[in-house]
C-alpha cells in the first residue's frame, strides 16, 4: 500500500516534561501521525485517551499522580490495539520487559536523537 | 560509600546526556570527595530521591546560562524560567535513570525536585558526597552522588 494512500494515525504525548513533550511534537517527522495531545502524567493521559482515542502513544515512565506501567495498563485496557511507544530514562533490562508484558510495544531510552525517535516510530507503526 | 566504576556510571550518564541531547561533548573534570554535607550548587538544581537497594540523593546543578544554551541546542525556542527548571530536572532524572543500567532496577527513583534561586537550599542528607564536575562549552555544572 503507497504510504500517502494509508489513513493518519492520532498520536498522544505522555510525559512529565514540557520540553520533551514538545520535543517529540518537534521531532517526529512521519506524515501519517497526527498529534492529538499531551499529558504530563498517567492520570491525565487515561482521560485524553478516552477523549481523543489515540492509536499511537509515546509513553515516559516515572511520573508523578500515576506512573508510565499504570497508564500503559489502563489504556490496554481500553484498547488492546494501540500502539504504545515507552520513551524513558530508566535503562535496566527488567524495566523494557516489564512495559512490554503489560502491553508497550516499543522502548526508547532517553536521551534520544531525533533520527532514534523516528526509527522507533517507524518501527512501531510497522506493527500496525 | 561509593565504588570506582559506580561512579563512572554517573561520569558516563552526563557525558551521554550532553552528547546525545546537545550534540556537543562535555568534559568531565576528576570527581572528588566532600565530607562537611555541603557539595554546594548552582542557581538550578534538579534532585532526585533515590530508594530501593540504594538510598540518598543524585544532583545535577549548573547556572541559567548553561540551561539556557542547552535548550537552544535541543531546538528549544522557550528559554522561560519555567522551561529552565523543567530542563535542570529531566536532566537530572534522565542521568539517574540511565544509572539503572548498572545498578539494576532496584535503584529506585523518584520525580524530579527542582530548586532554583536558593542555593543554600540544596543540602546533602549525608555528610560524605561525590562530585562530578562538568564542563561543557564555556560553562561548569556538577552532578552530585550522595548515596549511603
Amino acid at each position: 500500500m503507497n504510504a500517502e494512500l494509508k489513513p493518519s494515525l492520532k498520536l498522544m504525548i505522555v510525559d512529565d516534561s514540557n520540553i520533551i513533550r514538545r520535543r517529540i511534537e518537534r521531532s517526529q517527522q512521519i506524515d501519517r501521525l497526527e498529534v492529538v495531545g499531551a499529558a504530563s502524567n498517567g492520570r491525565e493521559a487515561v482521560e485524553l485517551f478516552r477523549r481523543t482515542q489515540p492509536d499511537v502513544v509515546t509513553m515516559d515512565l516515572t511520573m508523578p499522580e500515576m506512573d508510565g506501567v499504570e497508564c500503559v495498563q489502563q489504556l490496554v485496557a481500553m484498547n488492546s490495539k494501540v500502539l504504545i511507544l515507552v520513551v524513558s530514562a530508566l535503562a535496566d533490562k527488567a524495566t523494557a520487559v516489564d512495559a512490554i508484558e503489560k502491553g508497550a510495544n516499543g522502548f526508547l531510552c532517553k536521551p534520544f536523537t531525533d533520527r532514534q525517535l523516528n526509527d522507533a516510530l517507524e518501527e512501531l507503526l510497522s506493527e500496525a | 560509600m561509593l565504588k570506582e566504576a559506580e561512579i563512572r556510571t554517573f561520569i558516563d550518564g552526563a557525558t551521554n546526556y550532553f552528547e546525545i541531547s546537545a550534540q556537543q561533548s562535555a568534559t568531565v573534570g576528576s570527581p572528588y570527595l566532600v565530607t562537611d554535607g555541603n557539595p554546594g550548587a548552582y542557581e538550578y538544581t534538579g534532585v532526585i530521591g533515590i530508594s530501593g537497594a540504594r538510598k540518598g540523593i543524585v544532583y545535577f546543578t549548573a547556572p541559567r546560562g548553561m540551561l539556557t544554551v542547552l535548550l537552544m541546542r535541543m531546538q528549544e525556542t522557550d528559554t522561560s524560567d519555567e522551561n529552565i527548571k523543567d530542563l535542570v530536572g529531566e536532566v537530572a532524572n534522565t542521568i539517574s535513570g540511565n544509572a539503572r543500567r548498572d545498578f539494576g532496577k532496584n535503584f529506585v527513583i523518584s520525580v524530579p525536585v527542582v530548586i532554583a534561586h536558593q542555593v543554600d537550599k540544596v543540602t546533602a542528607p549525608h555528610s560524605r558526597s561525590y562530585v562530578i564536575p562538568i564542563n561543557w562549552r564555556t560553562h561548569s555544572a556538577k552532578l552530585v552522588v550522595c548515596l549511603e
